[in-house]
């Protein structure tokens, strides 16, 4: 349950359920409002969060929900969801090693479970379960390490034996004379996927009702400052002036960053994804493997959405290289052997935000009310909702939320990093 | 076996001469070879072939080409089934069989047809509204939408087939064999170029071999094939056909997908690949990739026996078949015309052909006019009759601006409904090379705008129709592309065609319907996605075209849009009043036609999926029954059971032969790297954490390497073998990483510095043996080498003849035994190590694989990198200050010297034993303070290595602990995944002879 | 997939080169001397630049030769290639 929205927003959404659907097909469905609404920019706000992704949006509805903050602007460059919330695998889950992370990410699944009913808009979370492949005797020691950690951190993780592995995909080889044999596996049953855009859109949706403006098609071109305080931010529409500023931009942050003269510890690397022709569902759970580095599940279309591995070279175009398509097609026919007729029907590619110790950064910085929330490398769709939660509780009182506060920028002069790479070897 | 009624009695490209049988969803029919899937099914008078993905709606064959959206069927069953393929592209071969997708029990009778009932229910984006409730129960309406998903199914085993790759470089590229890639690709090959030609077809020459029109005074067809006989004949052309370029990366580099076999069936010889992946880069690109008739968005156009005009004239001249016996057209551009003519021809009748033009005119409008065709001008077909087949067509006059019907409608009985929309340059590789898209308002759709890469687009794709255009540009960008990679321009004569105007079009995002609605337009028929879908779409806001692709799945399909997307785009413009170029378009993703996993991965499945490497001694491992690990790409034994030994058990023995007697470890995997130079030792200083500046030639030194950041990344033994020579060794899975570290920083930082860096991993076959017997056997192997620990001591190394090869030893111990690792050319090792086995015979000597190495090595408390490290530990956590030098600088020290680095509190290296002596910690469990009934429990730190000692008799474990140094004698607790607990005493890191007598030997 | 020019080797595949990261990035004389803050910002702070990256290349599976490119992160065209130690062309040049 959620504390109602103020009377003058309450009339605007129109509340999606089944009824609503069948009282609209009279109508041949003509009669639906707009799911946000899209208002010019006002001169001045409380708070602007730049970036339209799932992040930002999430922020901006935790603002307004949790927080009262309702004078909020989000700025996108282009379309809602069209940076990495659009371009990622979807996969949703909590078992990180270090307790820091485990809460980051627990905070969000546990927002995950409730949020199709918070937004009233179907987010389609798929609780399908996230195997984890372990293929070498070095894989699983770490596999032992990270379930009995989660296991204790209070979040739900299990151990394979490979025959139960097939038992769950049965199409998997589990051959031991495969290059890579299955070992064992690790299994988060209530990871899954979720519908991306969906995730973006209901954020919207909920966020507009509570009075925060969405706009898009307005590109944030420089930061104001003034004695050591954020005064606004210019824009392709003009300037817009805000209290504080929230910045959510993935693989940009970096260029963000240079506007209000910071420096951060990022790279921006390209990260490629595909999916298959849709066939009838042969994989029912997520599959991951660092070691081969596959990242397969089938979505409710029946295409295999499939994550490659990162580009090594730094890019904001949206693109990578072949070749890490071609050894990921390799990997994925060695695990799959039934996979090889079968065809890649579209790839593509984001920019993920990567920090040296794999882990996002949530912090404040040296410039008064401006926040950053970026770094989460191939990894940042499941942390949507908990990434905004905490970001929101750190934008509104000026000081990091309890779960975010080991994510702030400092870390990296002070030393204390948390190291997910075991984590995320390479793509979630 | 059904005759092939509506196959013309001559004429076409198929050989009548060669019959083949088929099955279509279990019927047995006939074709010819030359015909596609699509073409014998339709001379056969089979129609349905599908069902769509939501409604499960009726849908016959739409196209003659890989724009097919509706056609998608299953081909053959078993391991070599193929799912999702298109009819229009499945070249026919004897005893073919295949079936329909995505419906039950049958396409002319499916269940699921029931959706289409229900469509007003599920509008675009019906789920995010509903299934919501109960709270969580989305997985079950999941389950339900999960059986309605896919369309064909995945082949049942592993692909028998073979896939391969080809690399290689042109001069010039020419992706599409139609006139303008004849055109270009003899230009450049006329002027000496390197010329790749590739075309998705079977033979060259695309629209020329379905409408008739000619080139130099010859049949179309017949010239396409002079040409091609011609670049054979041209010693730097190559033909591809059955290529198709899929893929238009940066700098020149595309993919393309050649279909070797695929058209052969059974008949395929098994000496060749299946499909061949070729990795061209090209000095210069000319795409000549034709254009995709576009559809006309009306209602009921779904209906099978609806198709675009064109693939309905190549039905009739290329493949002789008659898609209809009574024909209506219905079009908004001059080329329909063409292909009403052709129809006529082979006997179709042309009942009339609705031109949304008020005015049309033209030599083909004359033409129609002069052949007794009825022209229906300023008129359209505004919705269609029929169930499983149309009917009929209702037409109707449109009112001046198109949005409404100017009059009342007439019915028109037809069996066939061709539509032409105009057509759509295949920009696809152009946009994926990074170009910039034009929207042309004349013709209704996007062409090239400015290039990016080193590319020209000619013909069709660029928006030139005209036969005799696309020839003069084909040949323009042939010529000029041969110019650019350093060729002359002796080109040859530019290929003529008759010039024919091109009339204007006229462009009516979405015919009116009578009831004023669009839910009936489609626009994908594939994902049933409709114009009203698309006006929803942009009143609820989702107004980027990615939005309501997006929301609608428009252009989602296994077409990817190809005849949806523009118009998809026009009727959104249209419901936003906005121009379609601020609308914006859909970015076009590799591939262009969807292209197999197996192609993609080549030969890199099976033994090769990731090269295996072995030391010298790995046949003889393998021999006596070791079992293997995987430690990077290397296969190491992990240990040799016998028989009847389970592998605790074997390791057990080979730890008690170590400690008691003698054994043996093929350590050929350690890196090893070769430092030479004066200024070596300066290089070692910076990135080992302790001094080398007092280490000896003839001596050996531990040490530990640090990344900037302070944390250890690799550790292993340096030994100096002459005044400026050292030999370094790194632990098997960091030995490229350091290589590289070493030279990053020689060539980068310090370039003046004077050293070589050279990998020797695989010039040696390292052998260790150790035990209490080690110098007694070894003493038989050697001549003339004191091995007396005064003359030969600890952390020293001799040259001397190891059974009479030339061998370094190493007296270092990783196992707490004294201990000599020999280094022997790697050619040579397997000798040595025959003759050490046969020499230790006597002192009982045992392999011992690395899981035993990891014992003895735990007992004396040694690290292991990766194991008791992981990226956050610094030499201090390990209470190793005694290897870290406070003096000079090395790499990773200032990072000590952090906050977080230098705080009380940090994990540090402690030993655990178990209070039951028989206990075995889980490598990788968590240790807690104080045991909670249930988590969340607060974790103090974790085990790192955890073994049963045969030599002590009991478990042992490495931990890191929190503050573990201070917590001696303290007992921690190990709660384990069923529930129970392990109890443990800390102690020191170190269980066995822990003065190190032993080791000295 | 890049075609890279080695300056030793010439123009080859991008899957013969491994990537170094930003360039010119010296390593401090005196580390001891830097506060964290300083130090930090050596070993983890980078420019990530959208447009012209100075960065540093290795022909890993060729000469083994490290060398610096100068390339657009978002167009991926690559404006020259210069060896180590040398600045950089254009008018980034006298950055490093």
């Amino acid at each position: 349950m959620y504390s109602l929205p103020s009377f003058a927003t309450l009339g605007a959404m129109h509340k999606y359920s089944i009824f609503s659907l069948a009282r609209n097909a009279m109508g041949y469905h003509e009669d639906w409002t707009e799911a946000w609404r899209s208002p010019a920019p006002q001169p001045s706000y409380d708070v602007v969060i730049v970036g339209g992704g799932g992040h930002g949006l999430a922020t901006a509805y935790y603002l307004a929900k949790e927080h009262g903050v309702t004078k909020v602007a989000v700025l996108e460059k282009g379309w809602l969801g069209g940076g990495n919330t659009g371009r990622n695998t979807t996969i949703i889950r909590s078992n990180y090693l270090w307790d820091e992370s485990a809460a980051l990410y627990e905070k969000s699944l546990q927002l995950y479970e409730g949020l199709s009913r918070d937004l009233n808009y179907n987010i389609m979370l798929s609780q399908r379960g996230v195997l984890n492949l372990a293929h070498t005797e070095h894989d699983l020691k770490e596999m032992s390490r990270r379930v009995h950690a989660i296991r204790l951190n209070g979040i739900d993780s299990d151990i394979l034996s490979p025959a139960q592995v097939k038992a769950a995909v049965p199409i998997i080889d589990i051959s031991p004379d495969a290059r890579y044999p299955v070992l064992g596996a690790s299994l988060q049953k209530r990871g899954g996927v979720a519908r991306h855009d969906a995730v973006a859109w209901g954020f919207a949706r909920a966020a507009d009702s509570r009075g925060v403006d969405i706009i898009q098609n307005c590109e944030v071109t420089g930061i104001r400052r003034q004695g050591g305080r954020v005064e606004g931010v210019d824009t392709t529409r003009g300037f817009i002036a805000a209290k504080k500023v929230g910045v959510v931009v993935a693989g940009h942050a970096s260029v963000l960053a240079d506007m209000a003269g910071l420096r951060l510890p990022i790279e921006s690397h390209p990260l490629q994804a595909l999916v298959s022709e849709p066939i009838k569902p042969v994989i029912h759970t997520v599959v991951m493997s660092n070691t081969v580095h596959v990242y397969v599940s089938q979505s409710d279309k029946g295409e295999l959405v499939i994550g490659a591995g990162i580009d090594a070279y730094t890019s904001y175009a949206q693109r990578g290289s072949f070749h890490i398509i071609e050894g990921q097609m390799g990997a994925l026919i060695e695990l799959f052997p039934i996979f090889s007729r079968l065809r890649m029907l579209r790839q593509w590619g984001g920019i993920v935000d990567v920090c040296p110790d794999a882990s996002p950064i949530i912090s404040k910085t040296p410039v008064e009310g401006l926040y950053f929330n970026c770094g989460w490398g191939t990894g940042g769709f499941k942390a949507t909702p908990g990434s905004g939660w905490v970001f929101a509780h750190t934008v509104a009182n000026d000081a990091p939320h309890p779960i975010a506060a080991p994510f702030a920028l400092d870390r990296f002069t002070t030393g204390a990093l948390i190291d997910e790479h075991g984590a995320a070897a390479v793509a979630h | 076996m059904t005759r092939q009624q509506f196959r013309l009695a001559e004429g076409g490209r198929i050989d009548r001469d060669r019959p083949l049988s088929f099955r279509f969803n279990g019927r047995a029919y006939q074709g010819y070879a030359g015909d596609t899937l699509a073409s014998a099914l339709l001379a056969n008078g089979v129609h349905l072939v599908g069902r769509s993905f939501k409604y499960h709606r009726p849908r016959g064959i739409f196209s003659a080409g890989a724009e097919e959206p509706n056609a998608i069927i299953q081909l053959e069953t078993g391991t070599r089934s193929q799912p999702d393929l298109r009819a229009t592209q499945v070249e026919l071969y004897e005893g073919l069989r295949a079936k329909s997708v995505n419906c039950w029990p049958s396409v002319r009778f499916d269940l699921a047809a029931i959706n289409s009932r229900l469509a007003p229910l599920f509008p675009a984006g019906f789920y995010y509204k509903t299934f919501m409730w109960p709270g969580r129960a989305w997985h079950l309406y999941e389950a339900v939408i999960r059986r309605m998903a896919g369309l064909g199914v995945a082949p049942t085993g592993p692909d028998p087939d073979r896939y391969e790759k080809t690399h290689i470089h042109a001069d010039v590229l020419v992706a599409g064999g139609g006139p303008a890639g004849l055109a270009a690709a003899l230009a450049a090959a006329r002027a000496g170029a390197r010329v790749i030609l590739a075309d998705e077809q079977s033979a060259f020459g695309g629209q020329l071999l379905g409408n008739g029109e000619s080139v130099d005074g010859k049949p179309g067809a017949e010239w396409a094939a002079a040409a091609a006989a011609e670049l054979v004949d041209l010693p730097d052309a190559t033909l591809l056909p059955r290529t198709t370029v899929i893929g238009y990366f940066d700098d020149n580099y595309l993919t393309l997908c050649e279909r070797v076999t695929d058209h052969l069936g059974p008949a395929a010889p098994p000496e060749l690949p299946r499909q061949r992946l070729w990795k061209v880069r090209a000095r210069h690109v000319v795409l000549a990739t034709g254009a995709h008739e576009r559809p006309l968005v009306f209602q009921g156009n779904d209906r099978p026996g609806v198709m675009l005009a064109s693939a309905a004239q190549s039905y009739v001249n290329r493949y002789a078949v008659r898609p209809g016996r009574r024909a209506v057209l219905c079009a908004n551009n001059d080329s329909a015309y063409r292909a009403a003519l052709d129809l006529q021809e082979a006997g179709v009748e042309i009942a009339a052909i609705a031109d949304l033009r008020p005015a049309p005119d033209g030599a083909g409008v004359e033409a129609a006019r002069a052949q007794g065709i009825e022209v229906l001008p300023g008129q359209a077909v505004v919705a269609t009759q029929g169930g499983r087949h149309l009917t009929g067509v209702e037409i109707a006059p449109l009112s001046e601006d198109g949005n409404a019907l100017a009059g009342p409608s007439s019915t028109e009985k037809c069996d066939l409904l061709c539509v032409s929309g105009a057509w759509n340059p295949a920009v696809h590789l152009f946009s994926q090379s990074r170009g910039k898209l034009r929207y042309d308002e004349g013709l209704a759709c996007f062409v090239p705008g400015r290039s990016v890469q080193a590319e020209r687009s000619a013909g069709a794709c660029n928006g030139r129709f005209a036969l005799a255009d696309c020839l003069a540009e084909g040949h323009a960008a042939g010529t000029a592309a041969a110019a650019a990679a350093g060729h002359g321009d002796d080109s040859g004569p530019v290929p003529k065609a008759e010039a024919e105007p091109v009339g204007a079009i006229r462009a009516v995002p979405c015919v009116p319907s009578r009831s004023g609605r669009a839910n009936k337009h489609f626009l994908d028929l594939q994902n049933d996605v409709t114009a009203a879908d698309v006006a929803l779409a942009a009143r609820e806001g989702y107004r980027s075209v990615e939005h309501t692709k997006r929301y609608t799945t428009l252009g989602m399909g296994t077409d990817q849009g190809k005849t949806s997307n523009v118009t998809g785009l026009s009727v959104l413009a249209a419901a936003l009043g906005r121009p379609v170029p601020e609308v914006g378009t859909t970015t076009f993703r590799p591939p262009y036609t969807p292209v197999t996993f197996g192609t993609i991965a080549g030969r890199d499945v099976g033994d090769l999926a990731d090269p295996a490497r072995m030391t010298p001694m790995h046949h003889w491992h393998v021999q006596v029954g070791a079992v293997f690990e995987d430690v990077g790409q290397w296969k190491r034994p992990y240990c040799y059971p016998r028989q009847g030994e389970s592998k605790r058990e074997a390791v057990d023995r080979e730890c008690l032969a170590v400690r008691n007697a003698v054994g043996i470890l093929d350590a050929s995997t350690l890196g090893k790297i070769d430092i030479q130079g004066p200024d070596a030792r300066k290089l070692l200083n910076m990135v080992y954490t302790n001094a080398w500046n007092k280490l000896e030639v003839g001596r050996c030194r531990y040490g530990l390497m640090l990344g900037e950041d302070g944390m250890i990344f690799d550790d292993g033994v340096t030994s100096r073998l002459a005044e400026d020579r050292y030999l370094m060794t790194t632990t098997t899975g960091n030995a490229a990483r350091v290589l590289e570290w070493l030279e990053e920083w020689l060539q980068t930082e310090w370039p003046d510095w004077r050293v070589y860096c050279t990998s020797v991993t695989e010039q040696f076959a390292t052998m260790t043996i150790c035990g209490p017997k080690a110098r007694d056997l070894l003493a038989e192997l050697v001549d003339g080498l004191d091995l007396d620990p005064a003359a030969f001591p600890f952390m020293s190394w001799r040259a001397a003849a190891v059974a009479g090869v030339p061998a370094r030893i190493f007296k270092i111990s990783f196992t707490g035994e004294n201990s000599y690792e020999i280094n022997v050319p790697a050619n040579y090792g397997m000798a040595v190590w025959s003759a050490i086995m046969n020499a230790g015979e006597k002192y009982g000597i045992t392999p011992f694989g690395t899981e035993a190495m990891h014992v003895l090595r735990a007992e004396k408390g040694f690290i292991m990198v990766g194991q008791e490290t992981d990226g956050t530990i610094t030499p201090h956590d390990l209470g190793m200050d005694w290897a870290v030098s406070k003096t000079k600088d090395f790499l990773g020290k200032r990072s000590l010297a952090r906050a977080d680095t230098t705080r009380a509190g940090r994990k540090q290296l402690v030993g655990l034993l178990t209070e039951a002596a028989d206990a075995v910690l889980p490598e990788g469990g968590q240790i807690v303070s104080e045991l909670a009934r249930k988590p969340p429990m607060d974790m103090i730190g974790h085990v790192t290595s955890s073994y049963y000692s045969a030599a002590l008799g009991r478990s042992i474990a490495l931990a890191l602990i929190k503050g573990g140094r201070d917590r001696g004698g303290e007992t921690v607790h190990v709660p384990l995944l069923d529930g129970s607990s392990i109890a443990a005493t800390v102690t020191e890191p170190r269980f066995y002879d822990s003065e190190g007598e032993r080791l000295r030997g | 997939m890049f075609l890279i020019q080695c300056p030793w080797c010439g123009p080859r595949d991008e899957t013969e080169f491994g990537y170094g990261g930003e360039a010119h990035i010296a390593r401090p004389a005196g580390p001891e001397t830097l506060s964290d803050a300083d130090w930090a910002d050596y070993v983890f702070m980078r420019k990530n630049p959208k447009g012209v990256h100075l960065e540093r290349w290795v022909h890993r599976h060729g000469c083994r030769r490290w060398f610096n490119m100068a390339r657009d992160t978002y167009t991926h065209q690559v404006l020259g290639v210069y060896q180590m130690g040398e600045p950089p062309p254009g008018p980034e040049g006298g950055d490093g």
